[in-house]
């Protein structure tokens, strides 16, 4: 392993295949929380928190407990366990140590457990056989990838807020075409790596 | 309130996709051809409708503070059960969806239901939402998965349906053409169901 592989990771896991445009992970945050350019950067940090630890620990739980008993099928259970649990640890330890930063990202902490990307990141760890560095720098991009999509998304969002649209277009349909040509954008990264 | 009214909410008025906009992620992800999208629509049914029977079973059992923990649980049981069914006998579809059959467990549709409807109601009715959800959510992902095989492939489930002169646009089989084909889905959904709230 080399360090070209990593920035190839890295590079490919925040452009290329870009969490949310390209392989549909997270897409209800996405959708749900980027009304505002900053609530969608709280939700970007929390999730970059999130998904860190969460591939770190699910690849611990993979190798030793798993692997080791040969109970792989049990992969989903105990995973979506482990992010749940994560959340709860990250949102009282925020609470005690920095009051500041849990009241901005407070409503967003819970939310992170049925973020698909949580658990697709990790489940993808395992299934590219990542090693630990390997996954924490997926889980980073991913986690970059993520951020930056919502980010420019909800600052086109605010913008769009005072469009003239008809009426049957307003809300959720029109928050769709702009991510479609966000999508299209994006996918001028393809062959990057 | 009557079982018929429950079960027929989640086909149109209260449909998970088009109204409440919830589970986009394998909405978006598996609908590029009609086929994929019943699949997932028949797996996604199969678990809300186990989830909310269990949900509904043991409603007075379970503390109100470790709700979420256990729904999450039985939730997950149902997705390895369906999943692993799904890996033995349709495993060409298994591999189709891939990732995404792991990731019914947080499919906000799901832990929606058991915490909204089923942790509330009896099971017979928690049973008749889970079904009536579950169908309005297949029918959204078939009417989804129809339009972009026709534009992307020119075929309905797999049968070549539009001349061989079409050019098929693969950008509809592809990211962005998802995203584009529920966004003017839905806008003709809203233009359907309200008529009235025109501009």
């Amino acid at each position: 392993m080399s360090i070209s592989s990593i920035f190839i990771i890295l590079i490919s896991a925040i452009f290329v295949n870009n969490f949310v445009l390209s392989r549909f992970l997270g897409v209800c945050p996405f959708l749900g929380v980027s009304k505002q350019v900053e609530t969608a950067m709280g939700m970007g940090m929390a999730v970059t928190f999130v998904m860190t630890m969460a591939s770190i620990i699910t690849y611990v739980a993979q190798r030793f407990i798993l692997d080791t008993l040969g109970i792989e099928y049990m992969q989903t259970i105990v995973f979506i366990l482990v992010i749940a649990s994560l959340v709860q640890l990250v949102e009282m330890v925020i609470q005690k140590t920095s009051y500041t930063l849990y009241q901005s990202l407070g409503v967003y902490l819970p939310l992170i457990t049925t973020n698909c990307a949580v658990l697709g990141l990790t489940i993808l760890n395992i299934q590219n056989e990542y090693n630990l560095i390997e996954l924490i720098f997926h889980a980073i991009g991913a986690a970059i990838g993520f951020s930056l999509a919502i980010v420019l998304f909800a600052a086109i969002r605010e913008r769009m807020e005072l469009a003239d649209l008809p009426v049957v277009f307003k809300g959720f349909p029109v928050a769709l075409l702009t991510a479609g040509l966000m999508s299209l954008a994006f996918m001028g990264f393809m062959g990057l790596v | 309130m009557k079982l018929g009214k429950i079960f027929s909410r989640g086909l149109v008025l209260d449909n998970p996709i088009f109204v409440q906009v919830l589970g986009m992620c394998p909405t978006l992800a598996v609908t590029s051809t009609a086929i994929n999208g019943l699949g997932m629509g028949v797996a996604t049914t199969a678990v809300l409708f186990g989830s909310n029977l269990v949900v509904s079973a043991i409603r007075r059992v379970v503390p109100t503070k470790i709700r979420i923990p256990v729904y999450i649980v039985v939730i997950a049981t149902f997705v390895t059960m369906v999943g692993m069914l799904m890996n033995a006998y349709t495993p060409e579809l298994y591999k189709a969806l891939g990732i995404f059959i792991p990731l019914i467990v947080v499919n906000c549709i799901i832990l929606g239901r058991a915490e909204s409807f089923a942790s509330k109601n009896g099971v017979i009715q928690s049973i008749t939402d889970g079904l009536g959800m579950g169908i309005g959510f297949t029918l959204a992902l078939v009417v989804l998965g129809i339009v972009r095989e026709i534009i992307g492939f020119g075929t309905v489930f797999g049968a070549q349906l539009l001349p061989a002169a079409f050019e098929p646009m693969s950008i509809m089989t592809m990211a962005p053409g998802a995203f584009l084909a529920l966004g003017i889905l839905m806008a003709l959904f809203n233009k359907a169901v309200y008529p009235k709230s025109k501009s």
